[in-house]
């Protein structure tokens, strides 16, 4: 196991920059979710990583070992010992689960303990090793998958969208399992996502791209509350975003007084988390405003606000009391509120 | 890239030909009232069958796969049934049977049994396969039963259709055997004929020529067509069968309607070939002979089967792993072999051995080579189907578990690849088998295959004598059949031309 350092890596594929000027440190055990909406080049940045790509410049190194770039030759991926768990898994489908497992594994290895170790690892039943990778649903498939890429001990694991084509419920499970395992063996990892949620999740340190460039990385609370700018802000959550006057470490907006993260001077805009505005059916307190709509969604609810201004604002509530469309409310802002310098017109 | 070469010598050699001789003297050729003749004949025959089969392949699909037509499994066995027999064995058949059965008529009738399975296959394939949320939905809106068929299921059954209409022709076109039994003159008989009168005249090269432009325009349709395939299913899952239109009153009518095409199209070959091997066997039993031709035939074919497949490998390779021009060019090289007759390929092989290196003529390489040129498309397509299903990132994930390239090869691809390599050599060996015309051009003196034995037996109106070689022929035939009928992969297969028999 080791640690990650990708400085100043760049890649082009013809006239477009895959992956721009990336500088990322993993740290040794850590768990580092890339995040970015398809396109953005994350899964460049892995397979770069992973040594299936060679970067034009910048360098990549495992812990003291540059594997690629600063005039080095590039490492080819069979002497790097990372191990890839590609979207689906990609088991190899005329092999066994247990050969699978053992195909990183010297020879004889088939029958040994480490394949039970590894199955008792990704939490699958002992008898699982006779089994087809047809026989297997896709979240098996993707913890055999796992298993295998674990099974060499290798210095850091690559997941690129591993659970992209699971069902919802089945994607919840297997994530945290493969959390999990890769935990409890102490494994440096990246997962490479556009989903949100999953990269929030599970990630020890969230690491957000936007068109080849890494714009934020920072710990999943530090990303959701403080993102480095309002389009993080608007990719990584739904945001109420508002102008407002600071002074030190308040400003006033819409919502009335807010406090800040930092204090700032002058004209800004304010981003606000729906789960901040606070709805109170019962005081006159805050804001008047009207409802406009309320999407049920069992264990919350969000409710579209005009307020009196004519301002439109998203609250996020809890779903065992809510509003109907029509009533009035009062809202006001809890917790604190991240202000940007708007941008230069 | 010496593959795509080789695939390419008929068409060079035909190309040259034309070049070398001017178009004065060309015109001179082709210009001449049996050229005209021929044309005409081919043209009407290759037309009225392509029209029949359709009709003939769409409806009999129809029946079977969306009416509640009794023993529908059966009768979808019965009817892929006559792919069994090479077209020249049910020519042999119904002139043995009557010799009335004759010119355009004969011909018209005993081809349109022989080949409407290449409509009614893909056709079949295509129906199965089309979503029956569409028909459920054009129902819903109101329209008919008959109505959704023409508005919403007839357009999405084209490709496979036309498709197969195609195919039709292009057998069609290389066709020699019943033809030439069925006494109707078509460019192929008649350069076999030129052929065999005046070896190598001019006029038979010209005459191929004709016949190479007239495949050339039905590849080009097919290809057109096949670039321009939207219509297939989107999203995987199990697709819900679609109820059966009931037939009712027309149930017996309609039963009859297909016992009489199965009748005609698969009892009548039989009954014909029982009755003369019966005729022939209560004669004379030639066992020595027919052992030494089914040994020929299989060294032949087992040779054939080996080469093509390996020749296919490195075309594949680079057509799916390195997608570019340049790929796509060699693959699609391979694929005019598809349209040329083999009859063409025969007189082509024979003029190249002879002009570059004569010390192969007469022997099995130049057969093999001719066979290879021949057969290389349905390896192709199977093969390739075999490497779509082992993915790059499998590459990926085995670099990434420490091993190199060649050991990637040796524990994961080749063992992917490897069913598909032995279907495709399978294909291929039983396509060979029933080859004939090239194999009566090119097999060396004395050798002997159950092809060439059939051929100079019933040519010579011995039909007793051809029977057991016709019987072994279908024989051979049926395991190809088999395979194509079991619909997913093979069907799709039928609709991209690799089906048994071949041209024959």
């Amino acid at each position: 196991m080791s640690s990650l350092t990708i400085t100043g890596v760049t890649k082009r594929y013809g006239a477009t920059v895959a992956v721009d000027d990336v500088t990322l440190h993993v740290p040794h055990g850590c768990f580092t979710t890339v995040l970015g909406p398809s396109g953005c080049g994350k899964t460049t940045l892995l397979r770069l990583v992973a040594g299936f790509l060679a970067p034009e410049s910048g360098s990549i190194a495992f812990g003291d070992t540059v594997v690629a770039g600063d005039g080095v030759r590039p490492m080819p991926p069979q002497t790097r010992r990372v191990g890839y768990v590609p979207q689906e898994g990609a088991l190899f489908p005329h092999l066994d689960v247990a050969a699978n497992i053992a195909f990183g594994l010297g020879k004889g290895a088939r029958g040994s303990d480490r394949v039970a170790e590894m199955l008792d690892l990704v939490e699958l039943p002992a008898d699982f090793r006779h089994r087809r990778p047809d026989e297997l649903s896709g979240g098996q498939q993707q913890r055999v998958a796992l298993a295998r890429s674990l099974a060499p001990q290798p210095a850091l694991v690559l997941l690129d969208e591993p659970f992209s084509s699971l069902d919802a419920s089945l994607r919840g499970s297997t994530s945290r399992a493969v959390r999990r395992a890769l935990e409890a063996s102490n494994t440096t990892a990246v997962l490479v996502t556009h989903d949100q949620n999953e990269a929030l999740s599970l990630a020890d340190e969230v690491a957000v791209m936007r068109a080849g460039r890494l714009v934020q990385s920072a710990t999943p609370s530090q990303v959701y509350l403080s993102p480095s700018d309002p389009e993080v802000a608007a990719f990584v959550g739904r945001a109420v975003v508002l102008p407002g006057t600071a002074s030190g470490a308040h400003a006033r907006c819409a919502l009335g007084e807010v406090v800040l993260t930092e204090a700032a001077e002058g004209e800004v805009s304010l981003m606000i988390r729906p789960e901040q505005v606070y709805v109170d059916l019962s005081h006159d307190e805050g804001v008047r405003g009207t409802v406009d709509e309320v999407s049920y969604y069992g264990h919350d609810c969000a409710v579209q606000v005009r307020l009196d201004d004519g301002t439109p604002v998203l609250s996020r509530m809890s779903g065992v009391r809510h509003p109907s469309p029509g009533d009035t409310v009062h809202l006001r802002v809890t917790g604190l509120v991240r202000a940007y310098r708007p941008a230069a017109p | 890239m010496a593959v795509a070469v080789l695939a390419l010598i008929p068409l060079a050699y035909v190309a040259t030909y034309v070049v070398v001789i001017g178009p004065v003297e060309l015109w001179q050729l082709v210009a001449r009232p049996r050229i005209v003749e021929l044309l005409r004949n081919t043209i009407t025959l290759a037309a009225a069958c392509m029209a029949a089969t359709a009709v003939l392949g769409v409806g009999l699909a129809f029946l079977v796969e969306r009416t509640d037509l009794p023993g529908r499994r059966v009768w979808h066995g019965l009817l892929v049934a006559p792919l069994a027999v090479p077209a020249f064995v049910n020519g042999y058949a119904w002139v043995s049977l009557d010799r009335s059965v004759h010119g355009f008529a004969g011909a018209f009738g005993v081809v349109t049994l022989s080949y409407y399975p290449l409509v009614y296959l893909p056709v079949v394939a295509m129906l199965r396969r089309l979503d029956p949320a569409l028909e459920e939905s054009a129902w819903s809106l109101g329209h008919s039963r008959a109505r959704t068929f023409r508005t919403v299921v007839l357009p999405q059954l084209r490709p496979a259709l036309l498709g197969g209409a195609l195919l039709v022709g292009l057998h069609l076109l290389a066709e020699f055997g019943a033809l030439s039994l069925l006494r109707f003159p078509t460019f192929t008989t008649a350069i076999y004929d030129q052929y065999g009168s005046t070896f190598n005249g001019a006029a038979a090269t010209a005459m191929a020529g004709v016949l190479v432009l007239l495949c050339l325009v039905l590849l080009l349709a097919d290809l057109r067509l096949r670039g321009d395939r939207r219509y297939a299913r989107v999203g995987r899952g199990a697709a819900r069968s679609v109820v059966p239109v009931p037939l009712g009153p027309w149930r017996l009518p309609v039963l009859a309607t297909v016992g009489a095409v199965v009748g005609l199209a698969v009892g009548v070959p039989a009954i014909s070939l029982v009755r003369w091997l019966v005729v022939g066997t209560s004669t004379q039993f030639p066992l020595a002979e027919l052992t030494e031709a089914l040994v020929a035939t299989v060294a032949l074919a087992l040779a054939g089967a080996v080469v093509t497949t390996l020749a296919a490998i490195p075309v594949v390779w680079l057509a799916v792993r390195h997608r570019g021009r340049l790929s796509t060019l060699i693959e699609r090289s391979t694929y005019v072999a598809n349209a040329l007759p083999g009859i063409v390929v025969g007189l082509a092989l024979v003029v190249a051995s002879l002009r570059l290196v004569p010390v192969v003529y007469q022997t099995a390489t130049l057969l093999v080579a001719a066979y290879a040129i021949l057969f290389l498309p349905r390896a192709v397509v199977t093969v390739r189907a075999g490497l779509e299903q082992a993915p790059v990132v499998l590459d990926d994930v085995a670099h990434s578990l420490g091993l190199g390239p060649i050991a990637t090869a040796r524990r994961v691809t080749l063992p992917l690849i490897a069913p598909s390599l032995g279907a495709g050599a399978a294909l291929v060996f039983l396509a060979i088998s029933t080859e004939l015309t090239a194999t009566l051009m090119l097999s060396p003196i004395g050798t002997r295959t159950l092809a060439t034995e059939f051929w100079s037996a019933s040519s010579e109106l011995r039909y007793g004598a051809a029977a057991p070689y016709a019987l072994l022929l279908v024989l051979v035939s049926i395991p190809a059949t088999v395979l194509l009928m079991r619909t997913d992969g093979p069907a799709a297969q039928a609709e991209d031309g690799v089906v048994p028999g071949g041209p024959a």
